[in-house]
This record gives structure tokens, C-alpha cells and sequence, in this order.
């Protein structure tokens, strides 16, 4: 089982992060300017006979905000739990193509995919707390994955970088996850996906079930840790997508194609002017 | 096809803003009209009426941007929405040169008639043309017309030059003329700028329709 963490460390030394990111097949694309984090390299996927995803290539670039944006249905969310294998999980998916993390398929056999989830965290649509206390929840992750150093420090740091810290200091070892408000709660499960040390975290509609104020306080700590972190989100949300990402792909499901890339782009670009008559038709509410 | 409320919203507001075209071309029609027959009680009413123009632009201001706060459009919409308030400030300004002519017209006072305006109404029936055709390319998202209109510009810019020289010839013949001659090199440049305001709209237009600002009001003259 090859390590992660030593092969993409190795990968470094060889400087394969500045490879030229692999022009995706499909779709009007521009690649960002940044180094690739991941990058998606003619991606199919099927759920028994069922396809979810045709040909989808792209790259998310490093330290940036990538929005998944399309109708329901269209395969953003498969696309986007299969940047960490979480679809190895459901019984009869099959999987074509690569998912490239730092030059690594992550697909491939001889990789782990409890490290790929390590360093690949995700947040989901509904805050999942444990039904612990705040610490320990952040604390959790850590300790499974053999975290050797001091916890107190790990754990007030991330509660920081989740802008939860100033919230919960001061009972944040007796009070339950549960007992927060699901704005806090979501920015908790963000804490305890920062204690695995990931360099990317994937999002779910982080926001959807969240009031307004929550939600925008969600946005803020997402162009906060974007600083440190490669961010891709998955929203329905068009103004959040528009908001917080730096790079949007827009995705769609028609009678011929299940799950495509129909366009990428910077995000600026993707809502003013789009190429494609169908991102135009979706983002201005035409059909979806 | 979805989104009627907004369909319905942004038709509103374009005939608003045809409406308000209107009301910018009956002001450069009536003040030149009123210069021409040296009557100013209508030049008096000319600047008095400035006021239901620039209400109608906020009117028009206010609606556009609710409609951009409550339905946030993207992409063509937002681009036609945004135009909205480049256009309108551009038609109330077009009001303002006009009322700039009748209050010349209050200046000119006791010029005898009838008026001998060398090229100036020559340069506002350029101009009111011009108008109506960008307010003609704005409804029918023409981008091929809008550039054209813009061609006109050229032929406004060579006109004014001619009042320009003509008025300086009268100024040195006939040194009591100086001030009438001053009055109607103001009025074309009143006219030039109503003008290039059209050249404004045409750019938005094509904004609008492509996403792109390009500049046309580049004058080949």
C-alpha cells in the first residue's frame, strides 16, 4: 500500500505539480493559472448500469475556490465525491478515467483511500456533528489517524481557522457539537476536517441548510481558508457560487449526455459572459 | 421558458426607458424650435419640464435596481439591467444639453428674426436622428446598426466645425455679432455632446448583446 503523503512527497522533489494541466475533452474550458491540485482526466462513472458521469475533464487549480455548478442530476455531487473515492463506498460504481491528485491517480490500486480522505477532507450539506463534545469532535479525526502532537494546540487551531474559536472558548470541552446552532455546527464539521491536515476539501452544499447570516458567514471562512486550502464546492446556489469561487464549471445532464462538462471558466467570466447558450439558459434561470 | 415575473419586469423597464428616449427627443425638438422662433416663455417651460425627465430616469433607476436586488440576473440579463442605468443617465443628460439650448435661447434675448442659425439645425436634425435610431438598435438588440449610428457621429463633428467656422468669419465681419456667435457655437456644442451620448447607448448595446465594451465613438473625422 503506497503512502500518500511519501509519494506525493517524491512527486514534489520531481516537480510534477508544475506539469501542464491536461486539456480536458470536453466543453468550452479555461484552466486556472494556479498549479493543479486535482485534476480529472477523462472521468466516467456508472452506478450499476446506470452512467452519472461522461468524459469529464478538468483541473481545479491549487489554493483556489471551484464551484460545481448544474441542475439536479447533472453529476456535479458524483463528480465531486469522486475527488476523494467516497463512491467506493456505494455498491455497484464503476469507475473510468483518472482523478490526478498531484500527478497521483488516486484510483490507482496501490493507493489508500483512508489517506485520500485524509487529505482530501469533505464537508457535507447537512452539519454532521458527533454527538460529542466540541473538542472532541474536532480532536476525533486526529487521534484515528495517529496524530502524535499536542492536541490542545491542534484543536483551538483549527477551531480558529473555522472562525468558531472566539464562539465556543469557553466551554468548548463540556459542550456537546449538538448543542450549537447548525451555522456553528457546519463550521464545526469544517474545524474537525482541518484537524486531518487536508490540503483539499471538498463541499456539499455546505450551505443549504443554513440561514442567510450563516451562510455568509461560511462564505467569509471559505475566502479565508482558500489562503491555505484548494476548496471545490457544490452548490446550488448560483449567487454563492458567483460570490465565493474563483473558477465555475457548469455541468448538465441532457437527453443524449448523463453528467457532462458543458463549460469551465473563470467565474467572473462564466456569469457575465458565457460561451455556451446552455450555461446562459441555466445561470439566467431558463430551465433548471 | 421560465422566469415570466422577470420577462414581464425587464419589458417594463425597456419601454421606460424608450419612454424616457422620447421625452429626451421632444426636448431637443421643442428647444431648437423655440431658438429658431426666438420664443422664450416655451424655453422657460423647456427648462421648467428638465424636472419630469430626470424623476422619470429615477423612476426608471430605482426600478432597475430593485429588479437586480430582487432577481438577481446573470449574464444577458445582468448586462441588460446594467445598460439600463448607463442609458438612462446618458437620456437625461441629452434632456440637459437640451435644456442647455433653451436657456441660450433666454441668453439671445432680443436677437431680431428671423434667426439666421448657419448649420445648427442641420446638426440637430443629425442629432435627433441619431437618437432615435440607437434607442431603435437598443429594443431590437441590433449590434450591426448600433456601430453604424455611430458613423453619423462624424457628420455631427464635421457640422459643428462648419458653425464653428462660419460663426468666427461672422465674429470678425461684424464685430457687434460676437455675442449671437458665441451663443450658437455653444448651441452646437450642446448638439455634439447630444451626440456622442448617442454613441453611449450604442455601446451599450452592443454590450449588452456581446458582453463586450468596445469603444465607437472613435471619431474618423
Amino acid at each position: 500500500m503506497v503512502n500518500v503523503q511519501q509519494a506525493l512527497e517524491q512527486k514534489r522533489m520531481t516537480e510534477v505539480r508544475q506539469e501542464t494541466p491536461r486539456q480536458p475533452t470536453q466543453g468550452a474550458v479555461a484552466e486556472p493559472a494556479s498549479p493543479t491540485a486535482v485534476g480529472i482526466d477523462d472521468l466516467s462513472l456508472w452506478y450499476g448500469h446506470k452512467r452519472a458521469l461522461t468524459n469529464v475533464s478538468l483541473s481545479f487549480g491549487e489554493r483556489k475556490v471551484s464551484a460545481l455548478i448544474g441542475p439536479s442530476g447533472c453529476g456535479k455531487s458524483t463528480l465531486l465525491r469522486s475527488i476523494n473515492r467516497m463512491n467506493d463506498l456505494i455498491a455497484g460504481v464503476r469507475i473510468e478515467g483518472r482523478v490526478n491528485y498531484h500527478g497521483i491517480n488516486i484510483y490507482d490500486r496501490s493507493v489508500d483511500p483512508v489517506e485520500v480522505r485524509r487529505r482530501i477532507g469533505m464537508v457535507f450539506q447537512k452539519p454532521n456533528p458527533f454527538p460529542k463534545t466540541i473538542y472532541e469532535n474536532v480532536a476525533f479525526g486526529a487521534k484515528v489517524n495517529g496524530f502524535k502532537g499536542n492536541m490542545d494546540e491542534l484543536v483551538e487551531s483549527c477551531l480558529r481557522r473555522a472562525a468558531l474559536w472566539d464562539e465556543v472558548k469557553d466551554e468548548y470541552k463540556k459542550k456537546s457539537g449538538l448543542a450549537l446552532s447548525g451555522g456553528q455546527q457546519q463550521r464545526l464539521c469544517i474545524a474537525r476536517a482541518l484537524a486531518n491536515q487536508p490540503d483539499v476539501i471538498l463541499m456539499d452544499e455546505p450551505c443549504s441548510a443554513l440561514d442567510p447570516i450563516a451562510t455568509l458567514k461560511i462564505e467569509d471562512l471559505m475566502r479565508e481558508l482558500v489562503k491555505d486550502y484548494t476548496i471545490i464546492i457544490v452548490t446550488h446556489n448560483m449567487q454563492q457560487a458567483a460570490r465565493v469561487s474563483d473558477y465555475t464549471a457548469f455541468m448538465l445532464t441532457d437527453e443524449h449526455i448523463t453528467g457532462q462538462l458543458i463549460e469551465y471558466g473563470p467565474t467572473e467570466e462564466l456569469f457575465t459572459t458565457p460561451k455556451d447558450k446552455r450555461t446562459e439558459d441555466y445561470i439566467s434561470g431558463r430551465f433548471g | 421558458m421560465t422566469r415570466d415575473l422577470f420577462n414581464a419586469e425587464l419589458r417594463q423597464i425597456q419601454d421606460d426607458v424608450l419612454a424616457l428616449g422620447s421625452m429626451a427627443e421632444k426636448a431637443i425638438m421643442d428647444a431648437m424650435e423655440a431658438l429658431r422662433d426666438g420664443d422664450a416663455e416655451w424655453s422657460r417651460k423647456l427648462i421648467g419640464d428638465d424636472s419630469k425627465i430626470n424623476s422619470k430616469r429615477f423612476a426608471i433607476e430605482d426600478r432597475a435596481s430593485f429588479v437586480i436586488a430582487s432577481q438577481q440576473p446573470m449574464a444577458t440579463d445582468l448586462r441588460a439591467l446594467a445598460s439600463v442605468l448607463y442609458i438612462i443617465t446618458d437620456l437625461e443628460r441629452i434632456a440637459d444639453h437640451a435644456e442647455g439650448i433653451a436657456r441660450i435661447n433666454l441668453l439671445m434675448g432680443e436677437e431680431p428674426l428671423p434667426r439666421k442659425l448657419s448649420y445648427v439645425p442641420a446638426m440637430a436634425d443629425r442629432a435627433v436622428a441619431m437618437l432615435r435610431d440607437s434607442l431603435k438598435a437598443y429594443i431590437d438588440h441590433d449590434v450591426d446598426a448600433a456601430r453604424q449610428i455611430c458613423d453619423a457621429d462624424d457628420e455631427v463633428d464635421r457640422l459643428q466645425d462648419s458653425v464653428y467656422d462660419e460663426c468666427i468669419k461672422n465674429m470678425i465681419a461684424d464685430p457687434s455679432s460676437i455675442q449671437r456667435n458665441t451663443y450658437l457655437i455653444w448651441t452646437a456644442h450642446n448638439l455634439e455632446r447630444i451626440a456622442d451620448r448617442c454613441t453611449n447607448i450604442c455601446e451599450r448595446v452592443v454590450y449588452t448583446a456581446t458582453g463586450h465594451m468596445d469603444e465607437l465613438n472613435v471619431s474618423k473625422y
